[in-house]
């Protein structure tokens, strides 16, 4: 699994350089012999503004901060300026695509990519 | 002859150049330290009736968040737990950028804040901590009689 931001915001004409300004999550990537585990830190993003996208070998995370703001609100000091979150990833073919599960609680999004049956380690036996 | 040149750490250089650039591009930090780039980022905003803070910590248990009002300075604090592995296990660690560890960001507050007004609410990994100002302190319409 590659991150491809950087290629994406390099070349212009891509898709990622026409598209609104979004903030790059941190994440943190674990691979195990089963598969690969990626948590995200998406504060603000409700589940139903979260999508998940994967095309041929690409995954996209995109998400979309809800923060409710009373009337009024002049903003004094601001970190976080745009509340939009964007990251692609180049999967790698060992990885099931089919088998990804997704759980975002209070703002963390874990995924989990599973190894295609074939990719994963197996001891073979010695028989005779 | 000195050895000072020598023995000088490359490391404390580098950081102390880190630090000159950091002012250059940002105006000083703040005087309580961590500005832009820490752990949990933090909004600010002000309306007539409150202060409005916006605390980007996710994944967090909003039972062990700390939020203090002391001498009018507003503190958080808590501690987030790694998703990595420990050193040692089997699982590779690919990428590590989420922040782990005990954290903590004080802001300060005016001085027309009602220390009986706070209020504090964790959603989607956002904390809201909203702090009236004291009524008197309020703008007023006087009608002329």
């Amino acid at each position: 699994m590659t991150d491809q931001t950087n290629v994406a915001t390099r070349a212009s004409g891509t898709p990622a350089a026409t598209q609104a300004p979004a903030l790059l999550p941190a994440v943190d990537v674990v691979e195990d012999a089963a598969g690969i585990t990626l948590y995200a830190d998406l504060p603000g993003v409700p589940r139903d503004r979260l999508d998940l996208q994967i095309d041929a070998d690409t995954l996209v995370i995109q998400g979309e901060a809800q923060v409710e703001l009373p009337e009024g609100l002049e903003a004094k000091h601001a970190e976080i300026t745009v509340p939009r979150f964007r990251r692609a990833f180049t999967l790698s073919r060992e990885l099931d695509t089919a088998k990804i599960t997704a759980q975002l609680h209070q703002g963390v999004l874990t995924l989990r990519i599973p190894k295609a049956e074939h990719a994963q380690p197996r001891k073979i036996e010695v028989r005779g | 002859m000195s050895f000072s040149f020598l023995s000088r750490d490359v490391f404390s250089d580098l950081e102390r150049l880190h630090r000159e650039l950091q002012q250059a591009f940002e105006g000083g930090p703040s005087i309580r330290g961590a500005s832009r780039g820490g752990f949990p980022a933090v909004n600010v905003g002000s309306t007539p009736q409150s202060i409005e803070l916006y605390v980007y910590a996710p994944g967090l248990d909003p039972a062990a968040i700390e939020v203090n009002l002391e001498r009018g300075t507003l503190t958080i604090a808590g501690e987030r737990a790694a998703s990595v592995p420990a050193p040692g296990d089997k699982a590779v660690i690919h990428i590590n950028e989420r922040f782990a560890g005990r954290f903590r960001r004080a802001v300060g507050l005016p001085d027309d804040i009602d220390p009986e007004g706070v209020s504090a609410d964790y959603r989607d990994g956002v904390l809201h901590v909203s702090v009236k100002r004291r009524a008197e302190a309020l703008p007023r319409r006087i009608a002329v009689q």
